[in-house]
């Protein structure tokens, strides 16, 4: 779009506002190709990605999970299955900004930025990817959980719900992440600091023990914040109850994050210096 | 802007082009000519506003004030019409280190809209013309330093453009990568591309460009052919080394006598130069003399030929010592330290 504004309208100039419309996305999906084939070539990011929350599960599963009670159907490793894979795609998003920060640094981003690809598909073409990885690596968690005797309740339609709603998930907090990557601009620091909210955002939530097992003072914060809304509406979908009122909650926090991160990641990708 | 500025015009034209980033006035009004099928080299130490310049030429940046034109169209208006003319290369390889020399060279022709078939033969092309068709279809992770530079660089031209940003090109390379990349660099020049390059090392702009502008604190101080900005130093320098630090100080109070201009000391080097004009040999011969009868040991007594590192410093020999020192060090690693600012710097002719 904003290409189209600066094209110039002289003869030898611009393509026109359909071509150009075809390279945004053209340019996206390349953009994205080449994340997943990074992504791919270096095995050891999907194992990063995939080892904590395996350990986390175990742990849980195992050695916690015996000491929080709950009374979800199907017992402590159904309730702690759609908190293990929300927090898994909140985390997966540290590649994100990892990447960012890297392509920032490297010279890659003021490359792409200086040819006459479209300027979006850098932003539109990770997401896209980071859509992928997301889906790819939530899908293994669900794998590891059926391991452990975790079981969708509710049907397939919803637990393809869950699944989705997850990944929207991951993607909102991705974007979080690519405005702080950008904005940081370097890898170290988004590393050490930039996402350092997100343990407790998703510790002090209903994703790996009842709220009601926290002190009053916390219980405020936890019943109200986004993970919680969002892990309640997943353990819905995924084991049945109630969905409908978590579920539009769960939307609007998340059409509000990207209304909020969409533009900052945008602009701090305009100002990449 | 009217059409008459395209294609016949100059590559680039810089007019009052200013930029701040807060207090810092990284440019302050610097004017530039590059004809077509020219190098132009700008000069300047750490800071100087080379980079600023490029990232605004290249539309990654806007001015504050000025207007640049790229082959005929402005930065700012026709950001979009510039692209498609210009390639640029950074201070570091800006490649996919996962991704293999060709699969690198294959996504930029793509980004840049050419069809896959076309994509594959112009990387094909760029691996032979730089040499990495061996290391074609290894991960660019495993290249050496000069080969990812050369990959960086062959990016850079995937999209054949007529004017070619190089940002210090070879910073950070040892010197034998350097050399290769001068080659490099000189046979896409013999092949018609329009060039500004930037860098810190005076050799290199004297190897490679025919017209150098030298910048410093966001101005353009100095402009002309190698030869020219040599002239400015007036003649040839004498210069050696005391090995015995404490006599720098009667070494150069017994050659101030002969210089044409104050006697310029090297703080980290302890190397001793001065400019002798057109005396040559007389002059070695008296400062053998002189230095013999003060008993100042020394070594490597040489005449040479001014180099631009002595144009350097008599152009910004003062500004240098006000300067961070970040910037010295910089300029002090190069080339195992030519003449720079240190805390000792006589003023070197003005």
């Amino acid at each position: 779009m904003t290409a189209a504004a600066a094209a110039p309208a002289r003869p030898p100039g611009g393509p026109s506002l359909v071509t150009q419309a075809r390279w945004a996305v053209s340019d996206s999906l390349m953009i994205a190709k080449r994340n997943l084939l990074v992504w791919m070539r270096v095995p050891a990011y999907l194992v990063f990605t995939v080892i904590q929350p395996v350990m986390f599960v175990l742990l849980f599963v195992y050695v916690f999970g015996g000491a929080i009670p709950v009374s979800t159907p199907g017992g402590y490793v159904n309730f702690l299955m759609p908190g293990i894979i929300a927090q898994t795609a909140a985390f997966a998003s540290f590649a994100t900004a990892i990447a960012l920060a890297q392509e920032l640094k490297k010279g890659v981003i003021d490359r792409l930025r200086s040819m006459p690809m479209a300027r979006s598909a850098v932003l539109t073409g990770r997401l896209a990817a980071d859509t992928v990885r997301m889906v790819v690596t939530i899908l293994i968690i669900v794998g590891v959980g059926y391991a452990v005797g975790f079981r969708f309740l509710n049907g397939f339609g919803p637990a393809v719900g869950m699944v989705v709603l997850a990944t929207v998930f991951g993607l909102a907090i991705c974007t979080i992440a690519a405005f702080t990557g950008l904005a940081i601009g370097d890898e170290e620091s988004v590393q050490a600091f930039g996402l350092i909210w997100l343990f407790p955002l998703t510790f002090v939530s209903s994703a790996f023990v009842p709220i009601s097992t926290m002190p009053g003072w916390l219980q405020a914060f936890a019943t109200h914040q986004p993970v919680t809304i969002v892990v309640d509406t997943m353990r819905a979908l995924a084991l049945g109850g109630p969905i409908a009122a978590n579920l539009w909650k769960s939307i609007a926090w998340l059409a509000g994050i990207f209304i909020v991160f969409i533009p900052l990641a945008v602009r701090a990708y305009r100002r990449a210096a | 802007m009217s059409e008459s500025e395209t294609t016949s015009g100059p590559a680039i034209l810089v007019e009052g082009l200013t930029k701040s980033f807060g207090e810092v006035r990284a440019l302050r009004g610097i004017d530039l000519l590059v004809p077509q099928g020219t190098v132009l080299g700008v000069l300047g130490p750490n800071g100087a506003g080379k980079t600023t310049a490029v990232r605004i030429l290249t539309t990654l940046m806007l001015p504050d004030a000025g207007r640049a034109l790229v082959d005929g169209y402005d930065v700012v208006r026709e950001a979009a019409a510039v692209r498609r003319s210009i390639g640029l290369a950074g201070q570091s390889a800006a490649i996919q280190e996962e991704l293999t020399g060709r699969e690198n060279l294959e996504l930029i022709g793509r980004l840049y809209h050419l069809g896959r078939s076309s994509a594959r033969s112009r990387a094909a092309e760029l691996l032979e013309q730089f040499d990495l068709v061996d290391a074609a279809d290894r991960p660019a992770k495993g290249f050496s330093g000069g080969m990812q530079r050369r990959l960086d660089l062959a990016a850079s031209l995937v999209g054949r453009p007529k004017v070619l940003f190089l940002d210090e090109p070879t910073t950070g390379l040892d010197p034998r990568s350097r050399l290769g990349m001068w080659a490099i660099i000189r046979s896409l020049v013999a092949g018609g591309t329009t060039l500004l390059l930037t860098t810190q090392y005076l050799d290199e702009a004297d190897e490679l460009a025919g017209e150098i502008v030298v910048i410093d604190h966001g101005l353009v101080i100095a402009a002309g052919t190698s030869e020219q900005l040599k002239d400015r130093v007036g003649g040839d320098v004498l210069e050696f080394t005391v090995p015995d630090r404490a006599r720098c100080g009667d070494a150069v109070t017994a050659i101030s006598k002969i210089g044409e201009s104050e006697p310029h000391v090297d703080g980290e080097t302890g190397v001793i130069s001065v400019g002798v004009g057109s005396r040559g040999s007389d002059a070695l011969i008296e400062a053998v003399r002189t230095l013999d009868n003060a008993a100042v040991e020394t070594r490597g007594l040489a005449l040479r030929r001014p180099s631009l590192d002595d144009v350097f410093l008599a152009l910004t020999g003062h500004a240098a010592e006000e300067d961070g020192q970040v910037e010295r060090r910089r300029r002090g690693r190069r080339r195992g330290g030519g003449q720079h600012g240190g805390k000792d710097t006589a003023k070197a002719a003005s």
